[in-house]
């Protein structure tokens, strides 16, 4: 295989890999069936790992050794590409098609978008969809924002306990979520927030992992930029934005889409939040959907399917920064 | 403008990179500030700039004090080594930049841009990233952006030292053609005594915090100061013979001694070093009092001259021996010391005579 073919067929398989990797990652927190999100993640990895190995292995030669890479492959593909396959499909299957033994594989009509009617119906998801949102918008513009000045003051600025309260904050990473979600509740219940959206992106404005890769990023900005723009009259304020921020888009987009997507996949914290049927956000709401439409799994896959859109959307637009993102951040994040 | 620096001095911590450094610069000219690495003459340009707050002592500009200035108001253009252009911005973009901060109208930054573009030969790169400009190219970039916004004083910090040997001789005639055009008073940090010989009006020579000597570069190199100056300027570099002042004669250690011109300036018996230039050699037809009586080791053609290494009472050294001699390795040569390019400097403190 030239050079040129060997990229392709890399290419050809690492997207759909890091697409099913990426959709696990998503499908996780919606689904029930927790074995086909992370089977689907892991199979997403592994394809990833063989279309990388392809794109850069200079030493598939043989044409069995690549007939045999080929079809274990494309068998990983099916099998990874299947559930997605079956969520996508049960949307459009009627109740009785559902109910087949042994199961069909494809829906009468692919045009039948009744279940998807049907399901927004029976639950108000355009508003969880609105309040998703406005949840998932304002803590990232917010989180951003913060994680910006942030890492600008621990990049650049000089003050007096710096490093201890950079170290005092690292170590605040190691705190796991979950003991924080007791001292949080308590707060938010406190000072009168609690279920309301403003309790939904409170807790999130501020990162310190994303302060940290950013503040990485800004630190590996060399000092002369700094000094010229200062020698010529550039405030520290006029500074950040105008060359660092620009500079840093990579990383900024990068923490942008992670953060994003966490936020649009949070389901713990508003499970405790909030209680209001309107103040749902999409996750939680087609979890309560489950328990309302009872064994209708075609109403659910057809919710699910609507859910999964935008961050499938939001993939396409940004594939470059989600894959360096997951490669960076992949420890935690 | 003309900068004076009175008894100048930065410590970090414990260590003293510039100590009590004074010197008076002339307006419109250039300067090298040379010295081996870590001597402290970047700690002196970033003083210049305003970039360090120093320890003690204070800076002029034309006679104002801009000690405790901030860097925005000394009117000062700085430029890096590597260049710190901004990336994201377009060749015009950088160069605009000073001017965009100060608030210039569009037009007036562009044609100040496009002016200065002119000046530095690169009209035609005013679209392109800093990525896709060569090292050369980029640093002219820097220096135009140091200069559009009409600086008092040029800051140049090792500017040349990322570029390829051949591009560094492009640029330093480069820079000296600016700074002839623009006429801004420049100083230049280098570590390179040929690149400072070869463009500055005036050198600093510092050394360990120090000022050496401030003079023409060929002063510098004729009539230095004391060992380190004269150790530092000249490849190849100056032979120095240790040993004693005695009676007319310079004696070494092991006894070899002769009648050495000029030495009557050193007290009797004071431990010196005796500093030849490899050009102040004269070889002679016989022997006599006041000939150096050296052993050849080995020579070296460079084609119009020798370039011999021989031995004089224990302590090789080089020198530059017309061709019509023919010398040949393992002879005794015997050679006589010009007046220019000898010098005898104190062996405690290294101070001349």
């Amino acid at each position: 295989m030239d050079k040129r073919g060997k990229k392709i067929a890399g290419t050809m398989l690492y997207v759909p890999g890091v697409l099913l990797m990426v959709l696990g990652i998503i499908y996780l927190p919606i689904t029930a069936s927790m074995s086909l999100a992370v089977a689907a993640a892991l199979g997403g990895a592994a394809m990833t790992a063989a279309g990388l190995y392809l794109n850069h292995s200079h030493k598939t030669k043989t044409l069995t050794a690549r007939t045999v890479r080929y079809v274990l492959l494309s068998l990983g593909a099916v099998i990874m590409m299947f559930p997605f396959y079956w969520m996508l499909s049960s949307a459009f299957k009627t109740s009785a098609e559902m109910n087949l033994f042994p199961p069909s594989m494809a829906p009468n009509n692919w045009f039948d978008y009744g279940n998807f009617v049907v399901a927004f119906e029976t639950a108000p998801f355009a508003r969880y969809f609105m309040n998703s949102v406005i949840v998932v918008l304002s803590s990232v513009v917010i989180t951003a924002f913060t994680t910006i000045l942030g890492a600008f003051a621990f990049s650049r600025l000089k003050f007096p306990g710096k490093e201890i309260l950079f170290s005092l904050l690292l170590s605040m990473m190691m705190v796991p979520f979950e003991i924080l979600v007791i001292t949080n509740y308590q707060t938010i219940v406190k000072i009168g927030l609690s279920d309301t959206l403003y309790a939904l992106v409170l807790p999130f404005i501020s990162s310190i992992f994303y302060t940290y890769i950013l503040r990485n990023f800004f630190s590996s900005i060399p000092d002369g930029l700094y000094w010229s723009a200062r020698v010529d009259g550039c405030t520290n304020w006029r500074y950040l934005w105008k060359i660092m921020v620009p500079i840093g888009r990579p990383a900024l987009m990068t923490i942008i889409l992670l953060n994003a997507m966490a936020s649009w996949n949070s389901f713990m914290w508003p499970l405790l939040v909030i209680k209001r049927d309107t103040n749902r956000t999409l996750p939680f709401g087609l979890y309560s959907f489950t328990t309302e439409v009872g064994a209708n799994n075609e109403l659910l896959m057809a919710a699910s399917s609507v859910v999964v859109m935008p961050m499938i959307l939001l993939f396409f637009l940004a594939r470059k920064q989600i894959v360096n993102g997951v490669a960076r951040g992949g420890i935690k994040g | 403008m003309r900068v004076e620096m009175k008894g100048l001095t930065k410590h970090f911590g414990p260590t003293k990179a510039v100590n009590d450094f004074s010197v008076a610069l002339d307006d419109g000219e250039l300067i090298c500030l040379l010295g081996p690495s870590g001597c402290g003459k970047s700690t002196v340009l970033n003083m210049l700039a305003g970039i360090l707050p120093v320890t003690g002592g204070q800076i002029f500009f034309d006679g104002e004090d801009v000690t405790a200035l901030p860097p925005e108001q000394r009117g000062i253009g700085l430029v890096f080594q590597n260049y710190a252009l901004y990336p994201h911005m377009t060749v015009l973009g950088n160069i605009t930049f000073p001017l965009e901060i100060q608030n210039v109208p569009k037009d007036e930054r562009i044609r100040r841009a496009t002016q200065m573009a002119h000046l530095m030969h690169m009209e035609k790169l005013l679209d392109r990233k800093p990525k896709q400009l060569s090292g050369g190219q980029q640093q002219r970039v820097a220096i135009a952006r140091a200069l559009v916004k009409n600086p008092r004083l040029l800051l140049l910090d090792e500017p040349l030292s990322n570029l390829d040997a051949r591009l560094r001789l492009e640029m330093r005639e480069e820079i000296r053609r600016i700074q002839l055009k623009t006429q801004v008073t420049t100083i230049f940090v280098t570590h390179d005594q040929e690149e400072a010989m070869s463009i500055s009006d005036h050198i600093v020579l510092m050394k360990d915090g120090y000022l050496q000597q401030y003079d023409k570069p060929q002063e510098l190199y004729n009539e230095p100061d004391n060992q380190f100056v004269a150790d530092f300027l000249g490849n190849p570099p100056i032979n120095n013979f240790p040993g004693i002042a005695g009676d007319g004669h310079f004696i070494m250690a092991s006894g070899a001694k002769f009648l050495c011109p000029g030495i009557q300036r050193v007290p009797q018996g004071r431990a010196i070093n005796l500093a030849v230039r490899s050009e102040s050699f004269v070889a002679q037809e016989q022997a006599a009092p006041q000939h150096m009586a050296a052993a050849v080791e080995s020579l070296y053609q460079l084609g119009k001259e020798e370039m011999a290494l021989l031995e004089f009472g224990g302590t090789s050294f080089r020198a530059y021996i017309a061709y019509e001699i023919g010398i040949k390795p393992g002879q005794t040569l015997h050679l006589s010391l010009k007046e220019r390019g000898v010098f005898f400097f104190d062996a405690a403190t290294g101070d001349r005579y």
